[in-house]
């Protein structure tokens, strides 16, 4: 059963977007929406994390068998300027939709199990992972000519 | 009595200290508020020394009072309410009835261009040359985005037209933002949210009507003063409205009121959420209407049950009883009338906060007839115009920036191609002008009748970027202010009364306002200025035709009328002719409607048709678009849209280093940053300084007493100002916001920080600490 190398995927996919969230609203402190709603989205991704422990428990999260090339890597550091803003905004929605898609599989997986508690689980986590992308889909699209076009 | 109907005020000054809002005239509901004309004439005139009364309305506060300007030897020499008009019934407040002798002061009279750290006078000619020789190599350059527009709430509706359209047809910005964005964005964003576009629903004359009435942080009697006396009348009255004020400040609204809910400062959401909740669970909720009218019930209720009256009472700091008992009040109301404003527009999660209000009435259908409506009010006086004509972050006549067939009709009226008319994402709000301007990708920035080196928050940072070597900053002022010394060129302007146009209050009252007297000097309306710019720089439409095509304010309105027509704000059944004189006609006003419309939604029909609504909405906790794809799945079809959230605790909550709540907000005697209300004589003696309030219980462990000059610091920075001890809730502070000097300016200590839906900033919001200064005895 490969249903733990998911959990631990989703587990360790959790604690990386918290840390890239908290990366960019501090690397990007001086732009205020995005700092708060960063560290909003940060805490959010903890709670996930929270969430998915009875079901780490109960399937396991790090079996041998799991491949290293399943987890997405985080953000090393963040940039400066309008096109900084933009690029790191773009690698947290990445991650944020490799998580999304995750979310998704085990959803799929929990229903297959039967598992009421992991699907209501998944089905909130998810939603949030969701509105967490569209966040981000909406500043970008604001920011992009701004930085693409007259930023320094 | 003809004695009680009539408030002069020749030499000692009425409507100041005790007597704000003038004698009592009871009255019962649904009878007409009886008329009190007040006046106020200068240097002992009296009206037989009057030449002419030239009609208008006051510009001094969102309820746009009709009055007439008395005339003298081609000079303004005092105000008369008019007794017919339906928003005031003859009333003046102070600043309608002193304000406009700010306009006869220290007047700018030819325009300035900057030479080092001073100014030289300089020719209408000199000035805009050097204007449109900057903005054309920037436009060259680098392009619209470049230029960036930051307006005002006190300009005329064919002002800001006329800008809306050089700005997005003629240079195509979307960087286009008014101060209304600090008063009045979430007023917009509320009735978007809930009811698919802008448009206030109700009418003044639901308060002639009502039963209940609920003030969410709206300090009614000091913003508007004679809605205030109308209300106050009523209570006086028979079969007077139980009244219900939800604010942390123990205000004149506070007082008047049976229940006074005092939330901790950042969560309003949580008590809004905890009326909801009590509605539902005692089944105070209209389940046809629910069915028939509304959408996302279901959402709503299952967050919503998680704020029962005990953990509302955990959260805001409230009885959990007076919780209980409000909703008690609203529950089995039949004619309950909400008010929203700047303590909910102002403060953390504003627009899901007001949205929440919105709700109470919809779960209960409690809207579209008289007597029963919400308010979602506006905060100054011409903020409606620069919503409806989109020079401040909406497109013009409530058009979606995502419906290309609404794009299309714009471009279709300005004759010019759609690709040219910025709608790739919602118009850039005011702090983000800002900090593109910080960031130097805006280089040029026009200002029009504000004062953003006063009424932005974080003035050190706001400073430093108007100081920039990289932006060219023009101003158009009346006077010189604190943002003005930061300009480049500073164009001396006419203010009200000086020129010609029309201006629409908080419940869709459109004035027509004329030219009374001449402008000082060499001084040209906002219109002349930017149709001259627009002029030399030579924009046209597809025709050839210059862009915009009109040359007078008439033209202009005419224009909007076309622009407006078949939206929501639909002004085509009004003209000058049918405005001058009239008592205030709200809109929309068509050939169906000639008289006006008294409230919006009589048929329960919202605009939240896919085809016609002004956004397809956001989250409100994020303020993520929802796509057009979702909205149109979602069939709306005319329901208004039931939204909820969850209560976040707010971003900088007191700590032990910071331990008290920062509120900024107004007096009643002084407008935004004073530049008129600072040079009335009774104005300013009434308020002529800062000061500062604390709860007498927080005065008394940190040893102040009343009139102690205190220091009040955040972590931006601090002031010093006096102390008065009063009844608001211990662990807040709350400054006016008003005083522009750096020792005493509120927003000094105000953190940059907005609303995720509306974009407003968040004033009320911060810790502070407070100390006695050393030495302030």
């Amino acid at each position: 059963m490969h249903l733990s190398s998911y959990l631990g995927l989703l587990e360790t996919g959790c604690a990386t977007l918290a840390k890239s969230y908290r990366q960019v609203a501090e690397g990007h402190a001086e732009e205020a929406d995005v700092k708060r709603m960063c560290e909003q989205f940060a805490s959010q991704c903890d709670h996930h994390e929270e969430q998915l422990r009875p079901f780490t428990k109960r399937y396991g999260s790090h079996p041998s068998g799991e491949p290293e090339r399943l987890h997405a890597d985080g953000l090393s550091k963040t940039r400066s300027g309008g096109l900084g803003l933009l690029c790191d905004l773009h690698d947290l929605y990445l991650l944020a939709s490799y998580l999304d898609m995750a979310w998704t599989l085990v959803g799929q997986a929990a229903k297959g199990a039967r598992d009421q508690e992991l699907i209501q689980t998944v089905e909130k986590c998810a939603k949030e992972t969701e509105a967490q992308q569209k966040w981000l889909m909406t500043r970008l699209k604001a920011a992009a000519p701004q930085a693409l076009l007259v930023a320094d | 009595m003809a004695d009680a109907l009539y408030g002069y005020s020749f030499g000692m000054a009425g409507r100041i200290g005790d007597d704000i809002w003038g004698e009592r005239t009871p009255y019962s509901a649904g009878e007409s508020w009886p008329v009190r004309v007040d006046l106020h004439l200068v240097d002992g005139l009296t009206v037989d020394d009057v030449d002419s009364w030239v009609p208008s309305a006051c510009l001094l506060s969102t309820n746009g009072c009709g009055l007439d300007i008395a005339v003298k030897d081609g000079r303004m020499v005092g105000v008369r309410g008019r007794a017919e008009d339906r928003i005031n019934h003859g009333r003046l407040g102070p600043k309608g009835l002193y304000g406009w002798q700010g306009q006869l002061r220290d007047r700018l009279t030819r325009p300035l261009i900057r030479n080092g750290k001073g100014f030289i006078e300089a020719s209408w000619d000199e000035a805009m040359d050097l204007i449109t020789g900057i903005s054309r190599e920037l436009l060259e350059r680098k392009g619209p985005l470049s230029h960036g527009f930051y307006t005002s709430g006190q300009l005329m509706l064919e002002e800001y037209y006329t800008l809306s359209v050089i700005g997005k047809a003629g240079i195509g910005t979307p960087h286009m933002d008014g101060n209304t964005r600090l008063c009045t964005a979430t007023a917009a964003a509320a009735l978007k949210e809930s009811f698919g576009a802008d448009g206030q629903p109700g009418s003044y004359a639901d308060l002639d009507v009502c039963d209940t009435l609920f003030c969410f942080g709206h300090n009614v009697a000091s913003t508007q003063t004679v809605l205030w006396a109308r209300i106050l009348d009523r209570l006086a009255g028979p079969d007077s409205p139980r009244l219900v004020a939800v604010d942390p400040r123990l205000t004149a609204v506070a007082r008047a009121a049976e229940i006074h809910l005092a939330p901790k400062p950042g969560t309003n959401l949580a008590l809004v959420n905890g009326m909801l909740q009590q509605l539902i669970a005692n089944d105070w909720v209209d389940h046809d209407y629910i069915e028939q009218h509304t959408k996302g019930f279901d959402e709503l209720a299952a967050i919503v049950a998680n704020y029962p009256p005990e953990r509302v009472a955990e959260i805001c700091g409230v009885p959990a009883w007076d919780v209980a008992a409000a909703a008690e009040i609203f529950g089995p109301s039949s004619q309950p009338v909400s008010t929203v404003l700047q303590g909910f527009y102002q403060s953390h999660q504003a627009t899901a906060a007001s949205v929440a209000v919105n709700n109470m009435h919809l779960l209960r259908g409690m809207i579209g007839r008289p007597g029963a409506t919400v308010f979602q009010m506006n905060g100054q006086p011409t903020s409606q115009n620069n919503r409806e004509t989109g020079s401040d972050g909406d497109l013009p006549g409530f058009r979606n920036w995502e419906n290309e067939e609404h794009i299309k009709a714009l471009a279709e009226m300005w004759d010019v191609d759609p690709i040219v008319i910025p709608h790739w994402a919602e118009p850039t709000h005011a702090m983000q002008i800002f900090r593109y301007a910080e960031q130097g990708s805006i280089n040029f920035l026009w200002i029009a009748g504000t004062n953003p080196a006063v009424s932005l928050p974080e003035l050190s940072r706001i400073r430093e970027i108007l100081a920039q070597d990289s932006l060219f900053v023009v101003v158009n002022d009346g006077y010189l202010t604190e943002t003005t010394a930061f300009a480049d060129v500073v164009l001396p302007t006419a203010l009200w009364g000086e020129k010609t146009g029309t201006f629409t209050n908080t419940d869709r009252t459109v004035h027509l306002s004329e030219r009374a007297v001449a402008p000082p000097g060499e001084s040209r309306s906002d219109l002349e200025i930017w149709l001259d710019y627009a002029r030399r720089m030579g924009f046209t439409d597809r025709s050839g035709r210059p862009l915009p095509p009109w040359d007078t304010p008439e033209e202009a309105f005419n224009a909007w009328r076309e622009c407006s027509r078949g939206r929501p704000c639909d002004y085509t059944g009004l003209s000058y002719d049918k405005l001058r004189g009239a008592p205030g006609i709200q809109w929309p006003c068509t050939e169906e409607a000639p008289d006006g419309t008294d409230r919006l939604y009589v048929d329960h029909h919202f605009m939240t048709d896919h085809e016609r609504c002004e956004t397809y909405g956001h989250d409100l906790t994020t303020g993520a678009s929802v796509t057009a794809i979702d909205h149109a799945a979602s069939r709306y079809d005319g329901r208004a849209w039931l939204r909820a959230a969850d209560w976040m605790p707010p971003p900088e909550a007191p700590d032990e280093s910071y331990p008290m709540s920062l509120m900024t907000g107004r007096t009643v005697y002084h407008f935004h940053t004073r530049t008129k209300t600072g040079r009335a004589p009774e104005l300013n003696a009434a308020a002529p300084e800062p000061w500062v309030e604390l709860a007498t219980s927080d005065a008394a462990d940190l040893g102040i007493s009343d009139g102690d000059l205190v220091r009040v610091e955040s972590r931006r920075g601090e002031v010093e100002v006096p102390a008065r001890c009063d009844g608001n809730r211990p662990g807040t502070v709350f400054l006016p916001f008003h005083y522009g000097d750096p020792e005493t300016a509120a927003n000094d200590l105000t953190p940059t920080s907005w609303d995720a839906v509306s974009k407003q900033p968040t004033f009320k919001s911060g810790a502070v600490r407070l100390a006695r200064s050393e030495g302030g005895d």
